[in-house]
């Protein structure tokens, strides 16, 4: 028999109803994978008493053949970006020193309702800052992947970092991310697994810790798309606590992965050829052209004229919000305190120790472009940048039904070898943002390796609310692919 | 409209007084403005307080429909246009009682629009005061600095409770139309009930913006007092900075663009920050909120739903109960006042334009004077409408003497009674039987004879005389109308 914690989300879910196994059995392994792989760092807290009791009560379910809920017993990981109930939540930041919120977000909740299995909450870039995994206050996450005869450590992408390297050595069975300007799908490609951000409104914000409210959204990380199609119906849905999300219902996305993507038209935006973009993910991104071609998908460029404007417009918007979303720590009422002689001192000094260097550039970012004087010329600019962004894909889908691109322009990097200068580093969202800028979902797909056997992905972008059809593309993909199966190959070489 | 002028005369000529008026006017709701927490006042501190009002993190707010329909009745009430789109923004700036960092307003599209309240000066004269727009936004909490010698307490209790922004155009020309157009707006906002306009508690306060210029100059540079809650102490503040300004101007001096505050104690204002301390509040719209839509159906819903208005209501008064405007205003300008009106005349056995003014002229005459004498407001009534009432009717069809009723009336007040309970104890009882009135009078005639004679040789003033002989005979229960019907037919023949 396979290993537990080598199963699918799906494959669990199956075997725990054939009861081929316990879900604290399957909870256990899970728990011991976590222990076995602590020097990934994935994990910023672990909870196995929480995780054994949750099981507990799902095979106390199994047992007595009740209905079964969608997740039962199935252990998970949560972004520690979800405030759990009475679980420490950091955001990864200091400045959240021991914070225990008193509710759960509606996320997360929606994920217990069906019965899922808190394993532990996973690190992240300090509030979903970053696209590395470094700026996290709890230390750096290890990828799982490794290059033959080569000992440096590799980023496993960010910000949910955690999430995806929990899901690619086996210590959850799939995790929760967010994505703000490519969190999800960013790490999903750089660490091999499938990661899903939803439309914007899809999920529930409440209880996420906020980073750009008008671009952070919800979604999967997971081993398969079948497993992102399961994770993504329990995770979405109206929320009356949260004024954006949307009271659209969700569809079955599982019993829609029909594989047929017959006539589908696919576009190829030229715009996406950018700068610094790695030969063997163009390589890619034509292998995955083909991919859908031969599974006879009509093939189509298309323009999206504003994409160079992109990742600008989000380096503006998104510190603008961030400045004012991170206010409220201010060492009055929760989290970490640094005393002053005034209250401003108070202030500076709580922020000073409590941010890191990262969330504090963004935050004196966001300061300056909503200041007098320079409002007009940053943040008012840039909101209408962003409306032209939004009206590129609404033209280019009156075209098309799904539009195809590379994840990342290149593959991970080893830490210590990161760009030094932040706008490097933000070159690593130049693929992912536009979909946050519109609100459309997007997913990543492992589909292939560097030369080296480093993953990458391919994204495959849907208007607003198709989560269904990038699912439905995905799944044609991830067969064509076989990624699983050369992984594998890789791996048992090493 | 009467463009009087109100100038005030300096050492160095005439100034004119303009003041602009931001009220703060605490919306009338069980709950905040995007939480569910209560909004009462009152409560033990911290005790009425959302994880959303306390800023935690992951906490988004939504909008409380009804304290939206509060602020477009409030629209209505003003004759304002509505706005079918209006949007809510940050504004950002910290401070301890401010948990979020920033304040839910609404900067440059607000709920209301345009529109105006006519206010009444007491020569009569009504003048027109533009209203420039009204906004929604969160309170913020209470610092409180008094209970520890080196530490501030903080209160969350009111931080996120509903405030309407209720900003006035710089049409305000003197102290009376300030405390008028307070008066009005408070009057306005009770009768709708959006707001309690209950000024000691906080539920209304205004920030006084202020400045002098030659009369046909431009405008001068402002002052804004912050946070005044009580119309004397508008006055007051009004009437410092009027002569700190002046002051400055007339020794060639500036008056700073500053925020200043008004010290209640000693009646005078002091600066609080200048111009150049002032926040850069980053507004900017904020995306946890969609922009606030509302439907035509939605408005008009509310429009057939108001109430009637002070204005229309002192305008039926005078049309319809042939009521002075003096009267009409005094009875339909406070909430509490036309209730008890309203409600007495609903008692009067005849709704008649006589019964209703004999009301009138009692509420303003006898019962605010006893009200006055014990300071006591018109709902604390020792005397209610209904048995005002009844001792209306009882003035009205004769039973009584209005001389009597005076001290009927006294006796209600002392004693809490029905008027026909102290009228039948007391045997008050009018007497218009013209034999027992006949009687008296000529009693009163023989015991008078040298009067008689004084009067029918001319003396006609001694009428009066007779008449209150005769009354006090009768221990003023005698109808007068039939007394002096008969002592002039007596002294006749």
């Amino acid at each position: 028999m396979t290993k537990l914690t080598e199963l699918t989300l799906c494959e669990a879910r199956d075997g725990l109803v054939k009861k081929q196994f316990s879900a604290k059995e399957l909870t256990q392994t899970h728990l011991q994978k976590m222990e076995e792989t602590r020097s990934l760092n994935a994990y910023i807290t672990e909870t196995p008493e929480v995780a054994l009791k949750m099981a507990a009560a799902s095979d106390e379910k199994l047992a007595k053949n009740e209905e079964l809920r969608p997740l039962e017993g199935l252990p998970i990981g949560i972004k520690d970006l979800f405030c759990t109930k009475n679980i420490r939540t950091t955001a990864a930041s200091k400045i959240l020193d021991g914070y225990k919120p008193l509710y759960e977000s509606t996320v997360t909740q929606n994920l217990w309702d069906a019965g899922a299995v808190l394993l532990g909450k996973l690190n992240l870039d300090e509030f979903a800052m970053g696209s590395s995994n470094l700026t996290s206050a709890y230390g750096p996450v290890v990828s799982p992947w490794k290059i033959k005869g080569d000992n440096r450590q590799f980023v496993p992408g960010g910000s949910s970092g955690g999430s995806v390297a929990a899901v690619a050595v086996g210590s959850a069975l799939a995790t929760t991310g967010t994505d703000t300007g490519g969190s999800i799908r960013q790490p999903a490609a750089f660490s091999g697994i499938v990661g899903l951000k939803p439309t914007y409104g899809r999920c529930s914000r409440y209880g996420i810790v906020a980073f750009a409210s008008s671009l952070d959204q919800a979604g999967p990380l997971t081993k398969d798309v079948r497993d992102a199609a399961l994770m993504l119906k329990i995770m979405a849905g109206y929320d009356p606590k949260d004024a954006t999300s949307v009271n659209i219902p969700v569809p079955d996305y599982e019993k829609m992965l029909s594989g047929n993507i017959k006539n589908l038209k696919v576009g190829i935006p030229k715009e996406y050829r950018v700068e610094g973009l790695n030969p063997e993910i163009e390589n890619l991104w034509s292998q995955g052209i083909e991919w859908l071609k031969n599974a006879g998908a009509e093939i189509q460029e298309i323009s999206l004229p504003h994409t160079k404007y992109a990742l600008p417009t989000y380096y503006i918007l998104a510190p603008a919000e961030a400045s004012s979303n991170l206010a409220r720590y201010d060492g009055v009422r929760f989290g970490l305190r640094t005393s002053g002689k005034t209250l401003d001192e108070l202030y500076e000094l709580t922020r000073a120790e409590g941010f890191g260097r990262e969330v504090k550039r963004r935050i004196m970012i966001g300061t300056y472009v909503l200041s007098a004087g320079y409002y007009d010329a940053y943040y008012l600019k840039a909101q209408k940048i962003r409306r032209l962004i939004r009206q590129d894909f609404e033209e280019a889908f009156k075209k098309v039904d799904v539009i195809l691109t590379p994840t990342t322009p290149t593959a991970a990097f080893a830490i210590g070898e990161e760009p030094k200068d932040p706008v490097t580093m933000y070159m690593n969202d130049v693929l992912t943002v536009p979909a946050n800028l519109a609100g459309i979902p997007g997913i990543s797909i492992p589909a292939s390796f560097t030369e080296e056997g480093l993953p990458l992905g391919l994204q495959i972008l849907g208007p607003t609310f198709e989560e269904a059809r990038i699912l439905n593309v995905g799944y044609v993909l991830e067969q064509a692919a076989q990624f699983k199966e050369k992984a594998l190959k890789l791996r048992t070489s090493i | 409209m009467n463009e009087k002028n109100h100038y005030i005369q300096g050492k160095t000529g005439p100034w004119e007084v303009v003041i602009g008026l931001e009220v703060h006017a605490q919306i009338t709701s069980k709950v905040k403005l995007f939480s569910g927490a209560s909004a009462a006042f009152g409560g033990d501190p911290n005790t009425q307080v959302s994880f959303i009002d306390a800023g935690f993190p992951g906490m988004l707010p939504v909008i409380n429909r009804f304290c939206v329909e509060q602020a477009i009745k409030t629209g209505l009430g003003l004759n304002a246009q509505i706005n079918k789109t209006s949007i809510f923004d940050r504004k950002n700036y910290f401070y301890a009682d401010l948990p979020q960092g920033y304040q839910i307003s609404q900067f440059l599209c607000p709920i209301i629009g345009k529109g105006y309240l006519d206010i009444e000066l007491e020569d009569g004269t009504v003048r027109r005061i533009n209203i420039t727009r009204l906004h929604l936004e969160q309170d913020a909490g209470k610092s409180i600095h008094d209970q520890h010698p080196s530490k501030s307490y903080i209160d969350f209790n009111r931080a996120g409770v509903a405030l309407m922004e209720i900003v006035s155009e710089p049409d305000i020309r003197s102290i009376e139309e300030a405390q008028a157009y307070i008066k009005k707006l408070r009057g306005l906002l009770r009768y709708l009930g959006t707001c309690d306009g209950n000024m000691e508690q906080g539920s209304l306060r205004a920030d006084i913006n202020i400045s002098l210029r030659r009369p046909g100059a431009d405008f001068g540079t402002r002052a804004e007092i912050k946070n005044v809650n009580s119309v004397r102490f508008m006055g007051q503040a009004i009437n410092y900075e009027i002569q700190r300004q002046m002051d400055i101007l007339e020794n060639g001096g500036q008056v700073d663009q500053e925020t200043r505050l008004f010290d209640a104690a000693k009646g005078i204002t002091r600066s609080m920050r200048s111009k150049e301390d002032a926040h850069d509040y980053r507004y900017f719209p904020d995306p946890d909120l969609p922009p606030l839509v509302l439907t035509d159906e939605e408005i008009e819903h509310i429009r057939v739903t108001l109430p009637e208005l002070p204005d229309a209501k002192k305008t039926r008064f005078i049309n319809d109960y042939n009521l002075s405007p003096y009267d009409a205003g005094v009875l339909s300008s406070e909430l509490e006042t036309v209730t008890y009106f309203e409600t007495a005349l609903e008692s009067l056995k005849h709704q008649n334009e006589k019964s209703i003014k004999l009301l009138a002229n009692w509420m303003i005459g006898e019962l605010f004077a006893a009200l006055n004498k014990d300071s006591l407001s018109i709902e604390e009534s020792k005397v209610s409408p209904q048995l005002l009432a009844d001792l209306i009717n009882f003035i009205y069809d004769e039973t009584i003497s209005g001389r009597l009723a005076k001290d009927i009336f006294a006796e209600m007040w002392e004693t809490g009674e029905k008027p026909d309970k102290i009228i039948n104890a007391k045997g008050l009882v009018q007497v218009s039987d013209e034999d027992t009135i006949a009687a008296a009078v000529d009693k009163i005639l023989s015991e008078n004879q040298d009067k008689v004679s004084e009067y029918l040789s001319g003396k006609d003033k001694l009428l009066g005389f007779f008449v209150g002989q005769v009354m006090k005979m009768m221990q003023g229960k005698g109808n007068p109308a039939v007394i002096n019907k008969i002592l002039l037919k007596k002294l006749k023949s």
